[in-house]
């Protein structure tokens, strides 16, 4: 991979350089918390943000969307016109997250919704220092080798910027002269200092080893019961999760009734309905059996087909379940293990 | 690129009603060459796509050595089935797939067969049991029962009343009450019938079980009595699905999606995969 410098002095002119690929969007503050936002302006870009409230995969999977259009009982494409965009300032554990939707719906099926705005969008990564609802390092999703066009890293009083696609190579082009090709001893000195100053930031710490048989040994364990006691079922981790991914389909009719739209729609398992199948029998009738489930898409199954688990460390759903339930206490429950300051 | 979600046309060439509310839809595929090509295995699903109702998977009834037709049996229970049964011959609908694994036909080749049907089970085995028939030469012992709760409520009456005359296989028929006494057969649970199965090679034997829920535990008893190997008791599931290839997450159980990894499972699968039944 290819690495270049530039002065941090001069990115807010890259950035304004990068609009002439497409629009730009990146992490403003609102309140106290980050959202995405269109940076029509680029000094709003909130440079230390942390996790946003919600993910990224908002712009590949949006909560909300036409499939298809239907007249009589013809089913017609139709694709929402994505423009070019770049998506700026995701993290490491958003790349990652990113990465795992990508195995799920590129792989097997591909889901031309979602390569379509895939394809349309340039990903621009920026390091970050974590805070204590971060546990990417437990997760090993604290760094990234690729799922980026670019991504830029501190690096003193420049940026180091690794171009990790050709068309990341094309968008360092066009602003190709605020780059450097000089990439000192000394930088790499700065560069590795860094990692490890920020590597030791991560105050969450798990040993995940064995997670999966961990679960399955603790599928009767009575801690699913007694969180199950306190989930208020409002399914706010599964919106705020970067790799959730479940969704539902519904056929909206026009005041015709012969034409419409199938719509596709974010969906939680958390929801009662979840599992519901006509008749009226319930798969999942239990609130504790939908909180494993969850709790089994982050942490095994995702392990026992890829290797690695689904969550991803990015601390949202520490950040927002309202009765803190979130993959930290569950580890913990799992495994009794102390937290590690 | 091919769009996965995309509801193929398909002609709904003949309906009937099989129960007060079971019916039975062949459809085929608008273009003719498609209808031939279309390739399925007995246990794989389709979703089926009316406009305005949604979309729903529906086993395939039908046997792919039989090409150039699909049929299904379907209980009218909602809005997609409610819109389904008021469409007419030749009018269009949606259709895709074929999905889920299917039934292991290359292990069950050469094999001893036992089938094991319970009211609305008749519609993905009977694609089974019409596809061993017409290959019956490449399997081995084969054994059908069948229970229905009344003799109103049987499907396929017809055509399994005539299959219980061929001498090629041992089907046997029951149902659960026969008020008006007009029924041919055995009176009583189709577990009943397993007095019937003898000379069965109990290693080399595929034991298949479609039904109720309730009636699983009963059946998979009895052919685990038999000495059938947990790994060559089959079944197949159901869940909530709204996509079919492993996308939407509603079919997941624990680590596998019922869509992709299923919907036919063995006794072992479920012994050992938490959840499942
Ligand atoms: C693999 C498989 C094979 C099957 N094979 C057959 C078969 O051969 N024959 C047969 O008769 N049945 C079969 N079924 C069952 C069949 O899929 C259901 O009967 C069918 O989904 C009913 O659809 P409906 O719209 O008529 O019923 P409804 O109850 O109106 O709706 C069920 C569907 O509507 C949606 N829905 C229901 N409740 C909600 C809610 N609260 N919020 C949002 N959406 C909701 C979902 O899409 C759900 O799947 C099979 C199921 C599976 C999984
Ligand atoms: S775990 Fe928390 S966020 Fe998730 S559904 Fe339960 S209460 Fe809501
Ligand atoms: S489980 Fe929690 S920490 Fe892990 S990826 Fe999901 S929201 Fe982030
Ligand atoms: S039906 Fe959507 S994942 Fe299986």
């Amino acid at each position: 991979m290819k690495a270049l410098k530039l002065k941090r002095d001069d990115l807010y002119t890259y950035l304004e350089s990068l609009k002439s690929y497409g629009e730009l969007w990146g992490p403003v503050a609102k309140g106290e918390k980050y959202v995405y936002a269109r940076l029509t302006n680029v000094r709003d870009v909130a440079l230390g943000a942390l996790r946003t409230i919600i993910p990224p995969k908002k712009f590949f999977v949006p909560p909300r969307f036409t499939m298809f259009r239907y007249t009589d009982d013809h089913y017609a494409e139709s694709f929402d016109d994505v423009k070019p965009r770049v998506l700026f300032g995701l993290h490491p554990c958003d790349i990652h997250g990113l990465l795992i939707l990508d195995e799920l719906f590129l792989e097997r099926f591909p889901d031309p919704y979602y390569k379509r705005r895939r394809d349309a969008t340039a990903i621009v990564g920026l390091s970050c220092i974590p805070d204590d609802k971060c546990m990417a390092r437990s997760t090993n999703t604290h760094a990234v080798e690729g799922g980026f066009d670019l991504a830029f890293n501190e690096l003193g009083n420049n940026y180091l910027v690794w171009i990790g696609s050709s068309l990341g190579d094309d968008l360092v082009r066009l602003n190709l002269d605020l780059f450097s090709e000089d990439i000192e001893p000394e930088d790499l000195k700065t560069y590795l200092a860094w990692r490890r100053k920020r590597d030791s930031r991560y105050k969450l710490s798990f040993d995940l080893t064995g997670m999966p048989d961990i679960m399955e040994l603790s599928w009767d364990s009575p801690m699913w019961n007694e969180l199950a006691e306190k989930c208020l079922a409002c399914g706010s981790c599964s919106m705020v999760c970067p790799t959730c991914n479940c969704y539902n389909v519904r056929d909206v009719s026009d005041l015709t009734l012969n034409s419409g739209v199938r719509e596709r729609h974010w969906d939680s398992c958390m929801n009662k309905e979840y599992a519901l199948v006509a008749g009226g029998h319930n798969f999942r009738e239990a609130r504790a059996e939908r909180l494993k489930l969850w709790y089994t898409h982050k942490l095994k199954a995702f392990i026992t087909e890829y290797g690695k688990p689904s969550c991803v460390g990015c601390g949202r759903c520490i950040d927002t379940c309202p009765v803190d339930i979130n993959v930290a206490e569950v580890i913990r429950g799992l495994t009794g293990q102390k937290v590690t300051l | 690129m091919t769009n996965p979600f995309l509801p193929e046309e398909m002609r709904l060439v003949r309906r009937y009603d099989l129960t007060s509310d079971v019916r039975f839809f062949q459809v085929r595929p608008v273009d003719m060459d498609r209808a031939l090509s279309l390739r399925y295995k007995p246990g794989q699903f389709m979703m089926i796509s009316l406009a305005g109702a949604g979309e729903a998977p529906f086993s395939i009834s039908s046997t792919p050595s039989r090409p150039g037709m699909l049929e299904f049996c379907i209980r009218k229970v909602g809005r997609v089935t409610t819109e389904l049964f008021k469409r007419k011959e030749n009018s269009l609908i949606g259709v895709r797939g074929p999905y889920g694994n299917g039934f292991p036909l290359e292990k069950m080749i050469g094999k001893d067969n036992l089938i094991v049907v319970g009211g609305l089970g008749a519609a993905p085995l009977r694609s089974l049991l019409l596809y061993i028939l017409d290959n019956r030469d490449k399997f081995g012992k084969f054994y059908f029962l069948h229970g229905a709760k009344t003799p109103e409520e049987m499907l396929f009456r017809k055509e399994f009343f005539e299959i219980k005359e061929r001498d090629d296989l041992n089907c046997h028929l029951t149902v659960d009450v026969d008020e008006k006494g007009q029924w041919p057969f055995h009176v009583g649970l189709v577990t009943d019938l397993f007095s019937k199965v003898e000379e069965l090679d109990p290693e080399n034997t595929y034991a298949t079980v479609c039904g109720p829920p309730a009636m699983y535990k009963f059946v998979i008893a009895e052919f685990l009595k038999l000495g059938i190997p947990k790994h060559q008791v089959l079944m197949t599931l159901e869940r909530r699905m709204h996509c079919g290839i492993g996308k939407c997450g509603h079919c997941a159980i624990g680590p596998i999606y019922t869509c992709l990894d299923g919907p036919v499972f063995s006794y072992w699968d479920v012994l050992h995969m938490k959840d499942l039944i």
